[in-house]
């Protein structure tokens, strides 16, 4: 079975481990806007590596969110650790 | 050049306590005496020595406070974080008002951020370390409100925090008004402690001082031979304090009172046969003060519960005051021990009663023969308060006295 990070994924993820400002629209048109401009600091992205790693059993670089500044940027490279699906 | 240091008021509010939400919902439960101790309902405490607390109820943060900042704090600093809020609204002062480095804020905590502990320790446990949040890296710590009053409110003065149990909530305006001596123009301070939670429970317990009694009207009586120790609770209240001439430059709308007097003392060794360091931070606070223990029209007792500490206090009041000739009262047995949040609440309490000239009860206590002093207990007094001196003593030691006066 093939495993994808979306970005529906991504914005549970950001609300149940760090939650969202107000005036902060993450239904909104998100993919290109950076993580600091959505509100999220630091820890908030350390908060939210560390859910995605524990919940698809992968490993992240500790500079992760240092190389991937918008959501596109990163569903691209969380992607690209998940096992790749094998042909039916 | 003026020798005369500068002088520290109280030009806004905020408070949280189980006896309400708000300067006139606390004072309106307060004043006639309205008991907020009731079974502890934030968990099951059935199997808990203490079953009673002074819990909070109906306090929502999300109603409050950004979702970004609500997965991030424990219920302490959120409860923090409105009253500051409510705070600044009293005093009339907008972040931005005043330079951000001309403010400061002193907090107290007595167990910091205990539930939030509590939850992330669980999962540490039975889930592993990848569980636990990486806000725990601060929202468990003594000075994590001071942290997040400051962000909150762009304040980047002089701040600090500090830990004393019941005394932090004097010691923080202790602390804050030695700031404005040195030139800061405005400080938010106060204590406030919630950790009605399991392992806040547990901890407690160990220092053997919290009420068995399942009876809200019997089980905290300070000053009473039915004396049990204390029943917990949660909350406390956050001042803005203000350079006296700041506070009239910018036309002040609300100067509740001057922080006229302060001192602190450690208790001796235990088992040492001298006598408690209480007396002498009470004499420290009135010379502090420029006062005589006849120009203090109240005192709001530390009124711990536990015999011995009891007779320690009435002890130190009838030697400074003299047998009877001060009345004496302790409304937070209406509330529980809100621990560094107790005694800011006090204080709040105080000027209050120098507004109103009405000293607000001590619930459920019949005075017990052996103490000489004037228990205000059954109904609230009517009285001219020009000053006020507030007690408290935390586990370890510490006492503080704080004496607040009218401003002319």
């Amino acid at each position: 079975m093939s495993q994808e990070f979306t970005l529906t994924d991504l914005k549970r993820i950001l609300l149940e481990g760090a939650g969202a400002d107000e005036g902060v629209d993450l239904d909104g048109d998100i993919l290109d806007t950076e993580f600091e401009n959505l509100g999220y600091e630091s820890l908030a992205l350390l908060e939210t590596g560390s859910r995605i790693e524990r919940e698809y059993g992968i490993s992240l670089d500790d500079d992760i969110f240092a190389d991937n500044l918008t959501p596109r940027s990163l569903l691209v490279a969380v992607n690209r650790l998940l096992p790749q699906s094998l042909p039916a | 050049m003026s020798i005369h240091p500068r002088s520290t008021v109280i030009t806004g509010i905020g408070i949280a306590t189980p006896s309400g939400f708000g300067v006139e919902d606390y004072w309106s439960a307060t004043r006639i005496g309205k008991n907020a101790i009731g079974p502890v309902s934030r968990f099951d405490a059935t199997g808990y020595d203490a079953k009673l607390a002074g819990e909070i109820a109906d306090f929502s943060a999300p109603d409050h406070l950004p979702g970004r900042l609500i997965k991030q704090t424990d219920r302490m600093t959120q409860l923090a974080l409105v009253a500051t809020d409510a705070a600044f609204e009293d005093a009339g002062v907008k972040p931005g008002d005043v330079d951000e480095f001309d403010m400061g804020v002193v907090t107290a905590s007595s167990a910091g951020g205990f539930e939030f502990g509590q939850n992330e320790l669980k999962r540490l446990w039975s889930q592993g370390s990848q569980y636990v949040s990486a806000y725990q890296s601060f929202a468990w710590f003594y000075a994590v409100n001071s942290g997040q009053i400051s962000i909150r409110n762009g304040i980047r003065g002089h701040s600090g925090v500090v830990v004393s149990d019941q005394a932090g909530g004097l010691d923080a305006i202790a602390q804050a008004r030695r700031q404005i001596r040195k030139g800061s123009k405005l400080i938010c301070s106060g204590g406030f402690d919630a950790s009605i939670c399991p392992w806040g429970w547990v901890a407690q317990q160990t220092n053997g001082h919290m009420s068995t009694s399942d009876d809200p009207d019997r089980a905290y009586l300070p000053f009473d031979s039915a004396a049990r120790g204390y029943v917990a609770g949660e909350g406390g209240a956050l001042l803005i304090l203000e350079d006296a001439e700041a506070a009239r430059a910018r036309g002040a709308r609300n100067v509740y009172g001057e922080i006229a007097g302060y001192g602190s003392t450690f208790d001796p060794k235990p088992g040492s046969g001298r006598e408690s360091g209480l007396r002498r931070a009470i004499e420290l606070a009135l010379a502090d003060a420029g006062l005589g223990p006849g120009d203090i029209d109240v005192v709001f007792a530390d009124a711990v519960g536990v015999p011995e500490l009891d007779r320690d206090e009435a002890a130190a009041i009838s030697a400074v005051f003299g047998p009877y000739a001060v009345p004496v009262t302790a409304p937070k047995t209406m509330t529980g021990r809100l621990h560094a949040g107790a005694s800011s609440v006090d204080v709040v309490a105080a000027v209050l009663s120098m507004r109103e000239g009405l000293i607000p009860p001590t619930t459920n206590v019949t005075l017990a023969p052996e103490y000489d002093i004037d228990l205000v207990v059954g109904y609230p007094r009517t009285a001219s308060v020009r000053a006020a001196l507030v007690l408290a003593r935390g586990i370890g030691g510490f006492n503080s006295a704080l004496v607040v006066r009218g401003t002319p």
